[in-house]
Formats: C-alpha cells, structure tokens, sequence
C-alpha cells in the first residue's frame, strides 16, 4: 500500500532531513511513526503528499509512482489519499458543512450524493448539529474532527495524519484516536505521527521510530519512549 | 444526472458569488479601489475629448483671406474658385463680395463710430475676398504655394492674410494645437497603464490575504480551475459593480456640474461639451468600462493565483 525505498531528502543548507528511509506498509495496517521533533516525520509526510519531492529513493503509494507523477496526476493522487494536517487547514470561510462537501465536490460527486453523505460523516465523529458552524466558532478538538471527517468522507484506502493530536487536551485527543481506529476497523491504512508518549504506548500497534532523519527501530507492538 | 463538467462550472460560480458575499469588507475595499480608479480614468478620457473639441474650435476658426483685385470679373473668379477647391488640404472656398465685405466690417466695428464714419458706400475701399479653409491647419504650405504663383498672385489686391505677423501666430497656434492632442492621446495611454497596474495590485493584495485558502485546496487535491475559478468569478464582480460604480458617479456629477454651475466652460474645457459627451457615448463608455472591469478582473486574479498554485516545488 505504502512503499518507501531509500528515501533521501536534503534541503539545500541544513543536512539530509531524511537519510535513506526505507518502509513498507500493508493494507488494512495501523503504523505510528514517533520522534522528537526534528527527527524529519513531518517531511516524511510532506513527501507522502506530494507537497515535496524526494532527492533521491523512490515513494510507490496505492500503485502511484511518485517519479512519474505529472502535474495532472498530483490532484488525483490527493484524491485517493486522506490526511489529516496538525494544524487543521479547514477552509474559515466555510462552513463545517461546506468543509466536509468540498473534498467531495472536487472529486465530481453529484449534490444529492454530497447532501446524503457528509452528514452520515459528521454524525460518525461527533459533530450532529454543528453542520452551519463555521470552523473559527468550533473548539480545537472539534475543528480536528471536522479536519478528519474531510479526510475520511470519500473513503480513501489509505489516512495519513501528521500530529492530529498535537494541538489537544488529553480528552480531545483520545476521541480523535478513537475515531482513527474506528477508520481502520473500516479497512482503511492507517499512518499516524505523534509524539505523545501515552497514545502510543497504550495503543499497541506497529511503531516505527525514527530519529535524525533515519529509521531507528520498527517493532510490530511498539513502545515510545522519550 | 447532469455532466461533470455542468456541475464543475455550477459549483465555481456558486462558490465565487457565496465567497463575494462572505468576504464583502475584502470586497467592497478592492471594489472602492477599482471603482475610483475606473472613474478618474473616465474622467481623462471625457477631458481629453473635451479639449480635442475645443482644439478643433480654435483650428476651425483658421482661414486664408484671399484680397482680389476690383478688375477681376466674375469668369475669373469663378475659375479661381474652382481651381482653389481642387488644391490639397482645402476644406471649402467661400466668395464676399465688396458690398458683403463692408456689411461684415461694419457690423464688426459698430461700437466704433470713427472708424465707421471713415468709410462710405460711395466709395468701397475694401477688396472683394475669397476665404480658403484648410483642412488642416498644420499643412497650409500647398494652399500658400498655389496663391503664391505669379499668375494667381497678379489677381491679388493685398497678400493673403496667411502672411507676415498673421502667418506666424496660425502656425504657432497650430502646432501648439497638434502638440496638445498628441499629448492628450499619450496621457491616456500612460494614465489606463497606471491604472491597469493599480487594479492589478489590489486584486492581488485581496487574493494574497486569502492565499491560504488556496493552499489549502491544493493539498485536498482540488484542479487548478476548481480552485482559480470562484476567484475569477469573485473579481470578474468586482470590476462589474466597480465599473457600475464610477459610472453613477460621473453621471451624477455631470448633472450637478450642468444644473448648478453657471459657468459653461472653466478656462479651456467646456463643461456643457463634457456633459453632452458623456450622454451621447454612455452605451460606449458603459461596454468599455465593463468590459475593462472584467477583463481586468479576470486576468489580474489568474495571474495572482498563479504562485499559490504551483505543484512542482
């Protein structure tokens, strides 16, 4: 579903924010990848959304070849996957409503079909009733769920998150877990970075961990430790 | 079920009319913006053809009073008049005989008795005349040329009044008329320029402190028009209501202008011509305008967007 070869990248002043990480991942699996900050996680992910290209290795995601991605394909290939972004990025000037319809809309769905699924969606992550809200009136934690309801609406087979819980207090951040494993019983992949040391440990799920750019260790039941 | 594409073009117009309406305060700073720039432009131009008009006042009134002598009978004459209409850049030929020409004089001198009494209808000693308008006061050179040949200037009483100190003033005059004109079509030229580059920066500053919403588009995988488009369609309706805009206020001001002030002309523009001008062009002046806010509009946001937009970084 997801594979890393080699995965190098450098940007021009600093060193390598990632040094030949190589990472497979199967359908269906739950990964956490943890570090400290600086450990390169986020521009793993910047890489997996094709907001930056690799220097060197080769990213295959959902049989997309990132090496061969036009710029016509860029959009597709967001398409397929859903993420989940620490800081939200919700659209203010919409409503939770409109936030949610609009991944829906930019794939073609019909206005009956968006009318019948997005509030399916946000009854799923606990928003029933905050439909005409918009996103500057919600809470931290709603806005976040707000942010994977949009991921997760069109079904992707694969869920990128980088920090969902970042910005949280403990209570918001384990429903929005809660719903991430809910996604995955579904059948979705499931790729999430966190540095929250509970999370992880109570979770039990595959961990790999990674440290100056490089991937340190990758346990099937995984701890974190700081 | 309706095409993709239908649904596609729907949704960007719908969302460029949702977001004109929820952004308004953006709207209305970018519209005032566009508006007063439109309308100072529009003022220019109604200025600029104002003076034109007022140019072409002064050049019309620019004539060669031809002074023929008594003995020339009326073949002669005839024959000359003929000759002269076919010579370059020679609008009309108009004949006066002695009797009109003192009527003229005398009307011209009425207040000035002793001037008046100097001269009787007994004995005229003013020439019959032949007054040559050029179509062109800068090119009087052909009409000069042709009086000036040996056998026309033998019929001549007097030089032409296109001679010596007369001569002079025309061609200062003309010159300094076709100077103004061409340095009225620059001036609009430079002055549209200005305010092409004054809209463009707005709408750009507008989509600037929205640029996030672009990005964020991007990273969900919407297409480039999906994303571009509501904005166009947001700033094609800023130059609309802009150009609507600085239309009433023109319109309105011509009517304070012709209803309150006296005066019909300050210095050498004509207010009442500027007013009419306005009324006779308005259907042209109104497509220009909102041509210019649309076309503006439209190229200034696909232009701005262009740098939020970009894939391959």
């Amino acid at each position: 579903m997801i594979l890393l070869d080699r995965v190098t990248k450098t940007y021009n002043r600093r060193g390598a924010a990632l040094e030949r990480v190589s990472l497979h991942v199967e359908p269906k699996e739950f990964v956490i990848i943890v570090g400290p900050s600086g450990a390169g996680k986020s521009t793993l992910f910047k890489l997996l959304t094709r907001e930056e290209k690799p220097s060197a290795g080769k990213i295959i995601v959902g049989g997309m070849d990132y090496e061969h991605l036009s710029d016509k394909d860029i959009p597709l290939l967001r398409r397929k996957i859903g993420v989940v972004f620490q800081d939200f990025k919700l659209l203010n000037n919409k409503t939770v409503f409109e936030n949610v319809a609009f991944a829906l809309e930019i794939a073609g769905l019909s206005n009956p079909e968006i009318k019948h699924t997005v509030p399916k969606v946000l009854d799923i992550v606990g928003l029933k009733g905050k439909e005409d809200h918009y996103p500057l009136e919600l809470s931290g934690g709603e806005r976040q769920r707000v942010a994977i309801a949009r991921a997760v609406v069109r079904q992707p087979k694969i869920l990128i998150a980088d920090e969902p819980t970042g910005n949280l207090d403990p209570k918001h951040a384990w429903d929005v877990i809660k719903v991430l494993e809910k996604i995955n019983q579904f059948g979705t992949t499931v790729l999430l970075t966190t540095h929250n040391q509970e999370i992880v440990n109570t979770l039990k799920r595959r961990v790999v961990t990674l440290k100056d750019g490089q991937v340190i260790s990758d346990r099937a039941v995984g701890q974190y430790k700081s | 079920m309706k095409p993709h594409k239908f649904i596609t073009f729907e949704r960007i117009l719908k969302n460029g009319v949702v977001g004109f309406g929820r952004n308004i305060w953006l709207a209305i700073a970018a519209i005032a913006m566009m508006g007063i720039t439109l309308t100072i432009l529009l003022f220019a131009v109604v200025a600029n053809a104002t003076f034109a008009h007022t140019i072409d006042i002064i050049t019309d009134r620019i004539d060669v009073s031809v002074f023929l002598k008594d003995s020339v009978d009326s073949g002669d004459r005839a024959q000359l008049i003929d000759d002269l209409k076919k010579v370059e850049n020679v609008e009309s030929v108009q004949y006066i005989s002695k009797d009109e020409a003192l009527k003229r004089y005398r009307a011209q001198n009425v207040d000035n008795p002793e001037l008046l009494a100097a001269i009787s209808e007994v004995d005229n000693p003013l020439s019959q005349e032949i007054i040559v308008q050029p179509i062109d006061a800068n090119n009087m050179q052909p009409i000069k040329d042709y009086l000036e040949q040996p056998a026309i200037a033998e019929l001549q009483s007097d030089p032409t009044s296109y001679s010596g100190d007369r001569k002079e003033a025309i061609d200062k005059i003309a010159k300094a008329t076709r100077f103004f004109e061409q340095a009225g079509v620059v001036g609009i030229v430079i002055f549209a320029l200005i305010s092409t580059l004054i809209i463009f920066n707005t709408i750009r500053m507008a989509i600037f402190n929205r640029r996030d919403e672009l990005v964020i588009m991007r990273l969900l995988g919407a297409s480039t028009w999906y994303i571009r488009g509501p904005f166009v369609v947001e700033t094609i309706l800023y130059g609309l209501v802009a150009a609507a805009f600085s239309l009433i206020i023109c319109a309105s001001l011509f009517a304070i202008a012709s209803s309150t002030l006296q005066a019909s002309s300050l210095g050498l523009l004509d207010i009442k011509y500027s007013g009419e001008y306005f009324k006779d062009n308005l259907w042209l002046i109104l497509v220009v305008q909102l041509a210019a806010g649309i076309v503006i509009g439209a190229v200034s946001s696909i232009i701005a967007t262009r740098r939020y937009l970009k894939l391959n970084r």
